[in-house]
């Protein structure tokens, strides 16, 4: 299997080795070995829990500078719908798209206006297929989750792409066909919010390639952004999105656009995690459409933004108030013109966790052991041992990546019980 | 049996306890897991084995799961000490239930237990005394 790409990488330089990120990390993929922290490739998700708890801002999302568009003829920003939600006076959302045309971009193309097709697109695909219940795929935090933790649910996943895929395959093939240059002298930027974003750009689930070149985070840009955003009532491009497109950004937005009965939406990893073992032991049957997505308020929330989620959740909301209702494109049209830029044509495949032993008796062997360690450490789950607790580090020693002694309270133990240390009564080591 | 279980694994379940609920049948899924079993495997095992940790907690006073992994099944029985069953096959049927309202309101109570540990299950056997209590037991063919 190809091995996991990342854009969550740590600055080693900049970690201390607290067990902050070790204990929130939802997957448990992260160790703190030999006082740095380490991420366990086939576990990690890219949600971006351990960015934002990080004290020491190690946790770094490998994301693209803005100069990089130096390198093509012709760029185009695709602006994702909670970009729109972090600035405070901002009163006309075009004029975001206008401050990204000053800052170089040659054309934008709005993420909301993709999801307002996305959105079409999804409703003739649940009216298809039937009841369900049906898992939007457009979190890609919560695929590779499904993938990893819960393979069983591959089958219940919506097999259409993300805005962001949709608004880079279609903003594409427009630049090929306004300028006459060829694809590769085309650079697409999605400006993220999301470093799990960043990962599906770099390796796609389920595309050969995605259509996007590169990513741009919300967080780098967001300054330039700002010092460029004309002041209000001065906005020469006006929004193509509608207003439910726009409130793709935040949690429930997605639910809303696509109006289907019997929906759920949840926000916030550890509670998609919850809902899904629901769902995998058949208890959700009533359902028939799940919004799942791993930051709490949906991506405004997402680790590269900057504005506090639950502001920027609102802000949001008022602005596609402020919007017409009803999307001014027609799915089956721009099908017609841009071809299937919808359906997820590749097959997402599962990545379950490595076993303890690629054969059953020995893994069985280890999991007799794990038991047994499990049982001798003390149950304190404090990570000092840089394991997120005593069952992760009973785990990592059979596994032969951890020892007994990284437990501070078993090595005491283990000390005190020496031969020679019985004999020396009340000796100190 | 004849054969040698592989591994045995105990899980205790307290009756009325909703809190703890569900535990022994997600540590049960775990271990099924980290040993590499096949997903499908694991999703039955774990759903029959949530449904019968969920009738100790709902219908009997307390009891345990044990998971017991033979060379070619996995199989779970939930053994408690409770009221029993006084009619097995009408306890079988999809939809009955004797769960009082309380649990109902929490979601629980459809009847359905029985009849998905029956679905997800190679074999099923529920040996149960009135008075006494009641064995379930779940086999899945490796
Ligand atoms: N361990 C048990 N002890 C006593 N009675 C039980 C036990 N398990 C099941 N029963 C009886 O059998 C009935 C049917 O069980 P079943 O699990 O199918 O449904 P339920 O538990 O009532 O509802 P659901 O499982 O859908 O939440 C129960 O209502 C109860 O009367
Ligand atoms: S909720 Fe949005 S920002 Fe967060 S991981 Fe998912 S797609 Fe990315
Ligand atoms: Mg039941």
């Amino acid at each position: 299997m190809v091995p996991f790409f990342h854009s969550v990488r740590l600055d080693a330089d900049k970690c201390k080795g607290c067990t902050n990120c070790i204990k929130h990390c939802p997957t448990e993929a992260i160790r703190v070995r030999a006082g740095k922290a380490h991420i366990l490739e086939d576990r990690c998700v890219d949600c971006g829990v351990c960015i934002r708890v990080c004290p020491n801002h190690a946790k770094v999302v490998h994301t693209d500078p803005l100069t990089r568009c130096k390198e093509f003829a012709y760029n185009v920003a695709l602006p994702a719908p909670a970009l729109f939600g972090q600035f405070a006076e901002l009163s006309e959302p075009g004029a975001v798209l206008d401050a990204l045309l000053g800052l170089g971009f040659d054309e934008v193309f709005e993420v909301p206006l993709a999801a307002d097709l996305v959105s079409q697109a999804m409703r003739r695909f649940l009216q298809e297929r039937g009841p369900g219940p049906w898992i939007s795929a457009t979190c890609p935090a919560v695929v590779r989750l499904i993938q990893v933790r819960f393979p069983e649910l591959i089958p219940n996943l919506i097999t259409l792409e993300s805005p962001m895929e949709v608004a880079g395959a279609i903003a594409r093939q427009q630049a090929i066909r306004s300028t006459g240059l060829s694809a590769d002298r085309i650079g697409v930027w999605f400006i993220t919010p999301c470093p799990a974003k960043v990962t599906a750009i770099h390796q796609p689930e389920a595309l050969a390639q995605s259509s996007v070149t590169g990513a741009i985070a919300v967080s780098q840009i967001y300054g330039d952004i700002l010092k460029l955003l004309p002041r209000a009532g001065s906005a020469r491009r006006r929004l193509q999105a509608s207003g439910l497109g726009l409130g793709w950004g935040r949690a429930g937005g997605e639910n809303v656009a696509v109006g289907i009965a019997n929906h759920l939406a949840v926000d916030g990893i550890h509670n998609v995690i919850d809902l899904l073992e629901e769902l995998e032991m058949g208890r959700l049957q009533d359902v028939s459409f799940l919004e799942c997505q791993a930051c709490t308020g949906g991506c405004v929330g997402g680790a590269l933004t900057l504005e506090n989620p639950f502001i920027a959740r609102v802000r949001l909301r008022k602005l596609a108030a402020q919007l017409p209702q009803v999307c001014s494109l027609d799915l089956a049209a721009m099908e017609e013109e841009w071809g299937d830029v919808f359906s997820i044509k590749g097959e997402i495949v599962p990545r379950p966790m490595t076993p303890l032993a690629t054969d059953m008796y020995s893994a069985i062997a280890k999991m007799e052991r794990l038991e047994i360690i499990e049982r001798r450490l003390p149950g304190l789950d404090c990570g000092a041992c840089g394991a997120p607790n005593c069952r992760a580090l009973a785990e990592d020693i059979v596994r032969g990546r951890a020892e007994e002694k990284d437990c501070v309270i078993r090595m005491r133990e283990m000390w005190y019980t020496r031969p020679d240390m019985e004999k020396a009564k009340g000796a100190k080591p | 049996m004849g054969l040698k279980p592989l591994l045995e694994m105990r899980f205790p379940v307290q009756g009325n306890d909703f809190i703890q609920a569900g535990e022994a049948s997600s540590r049960i899924k775990r271990t099924l897991q980290q040993i590499g079993m096949e997903s499908s495997l694991v999703r039955r095992a774990a759903i029959a084995s949530y449904e019968a940790e969920m009738n100790i907690v709902i219908h009997a006073y307390h009891g345990e799961l044990v998971l017991t992994i033979w060379p070619n099944l996995i199989e779970i029985v939930a053994a408690d000490v409770g009221p029993g069953i006084s009619d097995v096959a009408l306890a079988m049927q999809e939809g009955y239930s004797t769960a009082p309202e309380s649990v109902r309101q929490m979601g629980f109570g459809a009847g359905m237990g029985l009849p998905n540990m029956q679905k997800c299950a190679d074999e099923l056997l529920v040996e149960t005394k009135v008075g006494e209590g009641t064995r379930v037991v779940i086999k899945i063919n490796l």
